[in-house]
């Protein structure tokens, strides 16, 4: 700690005052550490905000423009009154994923958290927005902003034209099937706003154009005969519920095609965070931690400075252990920061057991090896792989398994030789996207019959689906505008069905609301 | 390369828009807490905000999920003392044969409401959403304070805030084009020459010319650089001009009997009533006059501060405010141009056959002046002589005259929207 050559060594800043200087000043440092650790960024854009500001932001999840929706109100108005009571402080970053990349600085932050912001959201989240595959092929950074002008212009014009009730009942519904709007495998091309209305008149155009084999009434000329084999439409199911029903729904008019496919495009735009929030976080965790000490090893900020930083760093990688009353689950900044500063540490300095658990890894450049773990891993495959005895020892990791055909919870592994494995297993188990929200698909249009819309859910170690599925099938109904059914399959065995409209009501009542998506 | 923004003075109201369509969908929620706060209210705090909160479950934004039940495996952090193998009860009320998606538990969740603030405009808004005035139909050119200003082109003079920029430059541009149109044929001619001039072989050239070529061209030049960028002539001024507009001018007389039969929670309650319909009159018409009377056995026109806050009292005579007001309505408010409302509270009890004399001056003064006349009686009490001389007013005139009664303050409120819901227009 003692200083020898401190009359080279000049704090940057001494007072916990920022100025607009001082921010450029210490982007400047950081940046040159960043480089020299190898960080690969977009350009940032680093934007001064009040506070009322960020919790407009909050509120929009972080994006700078976004269509009007009740739920944005409500989420904002939450917000606002937990502020208020002095619940929650602000998150002192946010960060989009947009090229430049965009973060906001709140003014009431001290200097030290200025530059604490300014390391993990300019330089840690940002480089791995740039790094990450799922980021590189799923979402545009250059387009985003452009795409949300385009949202919430032509939103906007729905709402103009066809009434805000009739904007938000569509919304409502796409809203509840969000999550099931994303196409898992298929790369979208990054368009501009400007081409992407263009598109948009093009295809309500082509769907003017378009026969819908829904609605095909032309007899066949076979006689009559009705003995071809019944072909299922869709040939196969489908994942992407939002997309089907944007492409097939018979009902719709263009401009709602067009909402869902704006709420599609929204949570396809979301799916790679949503995959990589250990990861994410950890990354930009782990090098605000080392840009910090960077800085404090070149003697550029203070001793004090350094304690307000740790005191706030401790306290975002907490982890409350799960008997405490402020245990919510794995905290993803813990979890991730611990992976990565352990991988640096089995490249530094491995031991024995390391020598075992990742011979490759072990003893090589770690600034390499980090850079790969972020680059070609989401959250489930990088716990699986990255994962060491030594984070399970100092999380005390452990894992239950709750069946309720059993009476008691049984625990499966704890952190010893005999349970690593299957911890390490389970835990990246957890983080996979399709064992945490229930796998439904689309699995068949009656054509011939009532055009009724039928979906199957395939139970995950029989687990059934929850309260809102009722709620959630009128949404979907209000969409398709015939009946919809949803069967849950355990193996091949239907366990339950929900139906909209529920089956056994009065049929006159039924045809009624076949043509009117009833409201909900 | 960083840039830094300073943000802080962009606009940061961009979720008002989001927080109205909030308001917006759960009017009914909110319009029944609003009515609840107004009974539990004490009468000097009706003009705040207030807390709404609205039941977590109505406002949940449904999306599919896992139910409980099936197998379902965790890990947890901060381990103790378990080691592999050990078996747990289920903590709480686990349940043990819960299958498929049917027995779903509600436990830990339709418990919680959402609460949350509106303002004060945001109370009143909703308090008095639907409410207005009824039979408002008199409308006059009239005073001096009715004014709209309207644009009305665009002029030579005018104060410098009203200057129309483009409007200036055009006038500024034709100026120019018009005075320098002559010297820049001229120069264009001789610039012309001297071009064709230079081109000529050097052996050719006529230096003398060329030399006078150049001088004349400097001096047009300077001629038309000369001719100012902007004159004062050229600037041009939005005209506003005032237009006068037609006003609905209303009146309001309160009437209130403070008698000594009035009891301290009766008066109490007159009070409420009338501080409902003073704010309801402050916010939406904005030009309506207010009259106080009040009256025990002699009336007394009174202000604001005075009704609402003095302690004065005595006996009973209510067509005593009566006379008052059609007195004033005379000399002040005449029905050819203002419309006349009044609004009237008692407790029923009047002194011996003044009852009637009331009748005769409502039937023949009042009524057949006034938009609507509201009659409020406050009492748990079997009605008296007033209340069938006032019914009888009521079958006269159907339109006009509304009587209602009060029992207790939970009445005030709805007696109030009753009293003042908008009709539809017939």
């Amino acid at each position: 700690m003692l200083d020898t050559t401190a009359e080279k060594k000049q704090p940057i800043s001494t007072t916990s005052e920022w100025t607009f200087e001082l921010i450029q000043e210490y982007d400047r440092e950081i940046a040159l550490l960043a480089k020299d650790f190898g960080l690969d960024t977009y350009p940032n854009q680093i934007e001064v905000i009040s506070s009322e500001q960020m919790m407009d932001a909050y509120s929009s999840v972080g994006m700078p423009v976004g269509y009007n929706h009740w739920s944005f109100g409500k989420q904002f108005i939450s917000v606002e009154n937990n502020y208020q009571r002095g619940r929650m402080g602000l998150a002192y970053e946010i960060v989009i994923n947009s090229n430049p990349c965009i973060a906001y600085l709140m003014e009431e932050n001290t200097m030290a958290m200025q530059a604490l912001v300014i390391a993990h959201a300019c330089y840690g989240h940002n480089s791995f927005f740039k790094g990450n595959y799922l980021f590189r092929s799923w979402t545009d950074a250059s387009s985003i902003i452009d795409y949300l002008l385009f949202a919430k212009n032509y939103i906007a014009r729905c709402e103009e034209r066809h009434g805000v009730d009739e904007v938000e009942a569509l919304l409502d519904s796409c809203h509840a099937l969000m999550n099931y709007g994303v196409d898992r495998y298929k790369r979208p091309y990054p368009i501009s706003a400007h081409e992407e209305e263009r598109r948009q008149k093009e295809r309500e155009e082509y769907r003017q154009r378009q026969l819908n084999d829904l609605w095909r009434t032309i007899p066949k000329l076979n006689g009559g005969k009705e003995d071809i084999p019944v072909h299922r439409f869709p040939d196969e199911p489908q994942e992407n519920i939002l997309y089907f029903i944007e492409k097939n729904a018979p009902l719709l008019e263009n401009w709602q095609r067009e909402l869902v496919r704006i709420v599609r495009k929204m949570a396809q735009y979301f799916y790679p965070q949503r995959q990589t929030q250990v990861m994410n976080e950890g990354w930009a965790t782990f090098w605000h931690y080392t840009l910090m000490n960077g800085l404090y090893e070149r003697g550029k900020v203070t001793d004090g400075f350094m304690l307000e930083f740790l005191q706030s760093h401790t306290s975002v990688i907490y982890q409350p252990p799960y008997d405490s009353p402020y245990y919510n689950g794995i905290n993803p900044y813990t979890l991730g920061f611990s992976i990565f500063s352990d991988l640096r540490r089995i490249c530094e300095n491995p031991t024995e057991e390391d020598r075992v658990w990742f011979p490759d890894i072990a003893g090589s450049n770690w600034k390499e090896t980090l850079q790969f773990a972020m680059r070609d891993f989401k959250d489930e495959s990088f716990i699986l792989q990255f994962l060491s005895p030594k984070v399970m020892r100092d999380m005390k990791l452990f894992c239950i398994s709750d069946d309720d055909r059993e009476k008691e919870i049984v625990v499966n592994a704890i952190h010893n030789e005999d349970g690593y494995r299957e911890l390490r297993a389970k835990l990246a188990g957890q983080y996979n996207l399709g064992n945490r929200e229930p796998n439904i698909q689309v699995f068949s249009v009656d054509t011939r019959g009532d055009r009724s819309l039928t979906l199957h859910h395939t139970q995950h170690q029989r687990r059934p689906l929850g309260r809102d599925t009722v709620e959630v099938m009128r949404h979907l109904h209000r969409l398709w505008g015939f009946d919809v059914h949803l069967h849950s399959l355990n193996g091949d065995e239907i366990t339950a069905s929900y139906h909209c409209p529920e089956l056994g009501r009065d049929r006159s009542e039924e045809e009624e609301s076949m043509l009117v998506p009833k409201p909900i | 390369m960083s840039y830094i923004i300073d943000r802080r003075l962009n606009g940061k109201k961009k979720s008002t828009v989001n927080r109205q369509r909030f308001l917006r969908r759960y009017k009914a929620h909110i319009k029944k807490a609003v009515g609840e706060a107004m009974n539990s209210r004490s009468i000097t705090d009706m003009n705040k905000g207030e807390k709404i909160s609205i039941p977590t479950r109505d406002l949940s934004e449904p999306i599919f999920s896992n139910g409980r039940g099936g197998h379902m495996e965790q890990v947890l952090p901060g381990n103790k003392e378990f080691i592999t193998g050990d078996r747990i009860p289920r903590p709480g009320q686990g349940q043990g044969q819960g299958s498929g998606g049917s027995g779903a538990s509600d436990s830990g969740e339709g418990i919680d409401e959402f609460v949350f603030q509106i303002s004060q405009e945001e109370f009143l808004d909703f308090m008095f959403e639907g409410l207005e005035l009824p039979n408002m139909v008199k409308r006059k050119l009239a005073g001096n304070d009715s004014f709209h200003v309207v644009r009305a082109g665009i002029c030579n003079e005018g104060s410098p805030g009203r200057l129309n920029v483009v409007r200036s430059m055009r006038a500024a541009n034709a100026r120019r084009i018009a005075l320098s149109g002559g010297k820049r044929r001229n120069l264009k001619l001789l610039e012309a020459e001297l071009e064709q001039e230079e081109s000529k072989d050097s052996a050719l050239r006529d230096q003398r010319r060329i030399n006078q070529l150049r001088l004349e061209i400097e001096d047009l030049k300077s001629r038309v650089n000369r001719i100012p960028f902007l004159d004062d002539f050229d600037l041009k001024y939005n005209l506003l001009i005032k237009q006068p507009r037609p006003s609905s001018k209303a009146v309001m007389f309160c009437l209130m009997d403070v008698s000594g039969s009035m009891n301290q929670a009766t008066k109490d309650m007159a009070k409420r009533f009338f501080l409902l319909l003073y704010l309801f009159l402050q916010r939406s018409y904005e030009y309506t006059e207010v009259v106080f009377i009040r009256h025990h056995t002699s009336a007394k026109e009174v202000d604001e501060q005075e009704f609402f806050y003095s302690r004065e009292t005595g006996g009973t005579i209510v067509s005593s405010a009566l006379k008052m007001m059609r007195d004033i309505m005379r000399d002040r408010y005449p029905a050819s141009e203002w419309n006349i409302y009044g609004a009237q509270a008692s407790d029923g009890d009047n002194w011996n056959d003044d009852s009637s004399t009331c009748h005769k001056i409502l039937i023949n003064d009042i009524m057949p002046h006034v938009q609507y006349y509201s009659y409020v009686e406050i009492t748990p009490r079997d009605h008296q002589a007033l209340w069938e001389e006032y019914q009888s007013v009521a079958q006269v005139f159907p339109e006009h005259f509304a009587m209602e009664q009060i029992v207790d303050v939970q009445d005030i409120y709805p007696v109030f929207r009753q009293l003042f819901t908008q009709k539809v227009a017939v």
